[in-house]
């Protein structure tokens, strides 16, 4: 029971972990129709950032600081790699993010000198805590309040605020929505803003569980983020956020067995299934040129 | 179709050139001992021409599959996985078997192909040569077999989907199998998640004398035949009525099905060749490597592979050729010295002084380009040229700094150095040279002029289809 709870409740925090990543995929794929491959790489240097920061100033400074330079970065990813190959084919743009992403990681082998680097101790988020006769820190307890918490304020915004309208309005209809004078380049920029910010706490919560930050750090849960936008149904929040929980709990469970090698696997066979059997998701609008 | 006769005997004498050049220089210092010391059989150009070979091969099969086809796949890596350890399993000698899988007990494959064809041929001498090659090439076109098999399975659910979403899946396919090649109760065939080695590789086709001296160099241009044989037949592919098809494919899905293409069978076809030349190209890989690792197959070679694709020209076969051999050459040998420290002797250095002058005029030649690039735009203003004044100011101003000091040190060079100029010129190439070096034309087309492409479409709209 103890060891189950205990599966349980890695598998929720490393899948609230997914869902900020997720978040960031699945808004830019609403708008843009592009997978960010750069995505999980801006999340790895979020915390490859957040090691350096915190050795030059206190970690109440260095925290909001972290999440100032991600969101510059997402921002000036966009503008540089996206922005110009706006009226390009879809696949370029995609090529495009795979070189940021092959950039990303190799800028970050050589500052780091391709040592693993140890992801400073935040107080109170590494403590530990006894739930259920289990010890865990309480990162992973807070992991999905903290999850729900950003999630709502984001369907807050994007329901209720003119920014959210016209993200809206553009995922609908690109082009028509240019005509009805949304700007769409700052429509574009907040998207990946808000994808960049919430990728940064993923960071903060994800690596705050692991011992070191390596520069292939991001990719893995970058991909598995994006398979949970895509099994959640693509551009819907609150779909990538349960499709997050369930990729995370599966691969926990998957991970506690003598199959530990599989537990990678699980989610891009999960990935198949769905792609083959309701390729629009958990979640998805119906209309979709995907199959 | 006279003149397309003596165009192709042109091209087959000129691979053949190309061949015996490859073992003129292999073999040129047993020759003349005063060669230079580039020509030398340690040399990196040796390193560059096996890996050259080896990735073309994959390359131009990626190439068949993304440019041709229209089919974005990210599976690459697998299908070479696949091919690499069907390869290494068929071929680890019986006698090392003991040694490679001391972590199993033995290997649950208790034959290598050589030492079966040893048994007709035997194998000391010729018969051993000829039982060796023998295992060697029937390994790496069961590799590719295995690779087309598994393809064939995957590709029935998987080509369904479009674009982006075949994409994730065939990559999501390649880690499912990364995980596989590694799970410990495989062990006694794959060796877990150990490495696989003793199996012939290419220095195994040095021919010896008696006692044991290479008589003849045969390892660079091994697996260059492979590889030319393996293009030449994608060549022939694409130019059949399949290619016709392929092609048709790419432009237009709807407009191919109206005209009789079967797209499914197309497109499976298209995924399967893809994926044994992937598996050929797998195995060769192992080859190379000397061993065969599942951990090696990354989504990160799989990208590396896509770009190489991307800097050659979408939809162009040699332009993927051609970038194979500058993307090896420049990461394996032309670009190294960026890896390791640089400390000029005196600030007088001839080394210094054309690092400085080197500098300063690409500096201002990047610059005269991009801000050209900008003012041919229409509507063009002036804080579009700003970020590249001010880039080209503050990077002149250091030079300035780096004369005036007389500092000796080059700074920024160190390991990894290499890889972040390379992903820049990558990004560079993709952001402002999209058709790549040859666009979708090949090398005959380039040599014989523009008129001819000219004829054939306008560039813009060519593009536009490449990459649709």
């Amino acid at each position: 029971m103890e060891y189950f709870v205990s599966v349980l409740l890695s598998g929720i925090a490393v899948g609230g972990q997914y869902a900020l990543i997720a978040i960031g995929y699945t808004m830019v794929y609403g708008i843009l129709r592009l997978i960010n491959f750069a995505h999980g790489d801006v999340f790895m240097v979020a915390g490859l950032v957040g090691v350096y920061v915190s050795t030059w100033m206190p970690l109440y400074l260095a925290l909001p600081l972290v999440l100032v330079l991600t969101v510059a970065l997402g921002f000036i990813i966009e503008r540089v790699a996206y922005k110009p190959l706006r009226s390009a084919p879809r696949m370029s743009v995609m090529i495009s993010a795979i070189g940021v992403s092959y950039l990303l990681q190799n800028t970050a082998t050589y500052v780091t000198g391709g040592q693993p680097m140890s992801y400073p101790t935040i107080p109170f988020l590494s403590d530990t805590v006894t739930i259920a006769g289990t010890p865990t820190r309480w990162a992973v307890i807070l992991t999905p309040f903290l999850v729900l918490a950003l999630v709502v304020l984001l369907t807050q915004l994007i329901d209720r605020t003119k920014v959210g309208m016209a993200m809206r309005a553009v995922a609908k209809d690109f082009e028509t929505s240019q005509l009805m004078g949304i700007k769409i380049n700052s429509v574009i920029s907040a998207t990946f803003i808000i994808g960049s910010a919430l990728a940064a706490i993923g960071s903060m919560l994800y690596f705050t569980n692991y011992p070191s930050i390596t520069p292939t750090a991001g990719a893995m849960p970058g991909l598995k983020a994006f398979v949970a936008a895509v099994f959640g149904g693509i551009g819907s929040i609150p779909g990538a956020v349960i499709g997050a929980f369930i990729i995370g709990i599966c691969e926990n469970l998957v991970k506690s067995t003598q199959f530990t090698v599989f537990s990678d696997a699980i989610t891009f066979a999960l990935l198949i299934v769905i792609l083959v059997f309701k390729p629009t998701g958990l979640f998805g609008e119906k209309a979709t040129d995907k199959v | 179709m006279n003149k397309k006769k003596s165009v192709s005997w042109g091209a087959l004498g000129g691979i053949v050139a190309f061949l015996a050049l490859v073992i003129l220089l292999e073999n040129i210092t047993a020759l003349i001992p005063a060669a230079p010391r580039v020509l030398l059989p340690t040399s990196q150009l040796f390193t560059v021409l096996k890996k050259g070979a080896v990735y073309s091969l994959v390359v131009v099969s990626m190439n068949l599959l993304n440019g041709f086809t229209g089919l974005f796949s990210l599976g690459q890596a697998g299908f070479m996985l696949l091919g690499a350890y069907t390869y290494a399993i068929l071929t680890v000698p019986v006698a090392q078997k003991d040694t490679v899988y001391y972590l199993f007990g033995g290997s649950a494959v208790p034959f290598s192909l050589q030492d079966t064809f040893g048994l007709v041929f035997g194998t000391t001498g010729v018969g051993g040569a000829v039982s060796m090659v023998l295992g060697v090439l029937v390994a790496l076109i069961l590799g590719g077999l295995v690779a087309a098999g598994f393809a064939y399975l995957i590709g029935l659910p998987v080509l369904r989907l479009k674009s982006d979403y075949l994409a994730i899946a065939t990559l999501g396919f390649a880690e499912i199998l990364r995980a596989v090649f590694q799970w410990q109760p495989l062990g006694p065939i794959t060796n877990g998640a150990n490495m696989l080695k003793s199996f012939p590789t290419f220095s195994d086709f040095n021919i010896e004398n008696a006692s044991g001296q290479t008589v003849l160099r045969l390892s660079a241009f091994v697996p260059m035949l492979i590889a030319v044989i393996c293009i030449a037949i994608i060549v022939l592919l694409i130019n059949s009525s399949y290619g016709r098809a392929f092609k048709a494919i790419r432009e237009d899905e709807v407009a191919a099905e109206a005209m009789g293409i079967n797209l499914a069978k197309h497109k499976m076809l298209s995924f399967c060749i893809s994926s044994f030349f992937a598996g050929v190209g797998g195995g060769l890989f192992a080859m190379y490597a000397a061993n065969a690792q599942a951990k090696v197959f990354t989504s990160t070679m799989t990208y590396e592979l896509l770009l190489i694709v991307v800097i050659g020209g979408i939809g162009s076969v040699s332009g993927s050729i051609i970038a194979t051999f500058l993307y090896v050459a420049c990461s394996e040998w032309w670009l190294r010295f960026l890896d390791s420290e640089l400390v000029f002797a005196s600030p007088t250095d001839p080394g210094r002084l054309a690092f400085i002058v080197v500098f300063a005029a690409a500096v201002i030649a990047a610059a005269f380009l991009a801000i050209r690039a900008i003012r041919k735009k229409e509507g063009h203003t002036l804080t579009q040229e700003l970020p590249v004044w001010i880039a080209a100011i503050l990077l002149l101003g250091w030079l300035v700094y780096f004369v005036i000091s007389h500092s000796l040190k080059l700074p920024l060079l160190r390991n990894g150095f290499r890889m972040v100029v390379f992903s820049v010129i990558i990004m560079i190439v993709v952001l402002f040279f999209r058709r790549g070096i040859m666009g979708d034309r090949e090398l005959p087309d380039v040599l014989r002029g523009r008129r001819l492409s000219a004829r054939k479409s306008t560039p813009k709209h060519a593009e536009k289809e490449a990459l649709k």
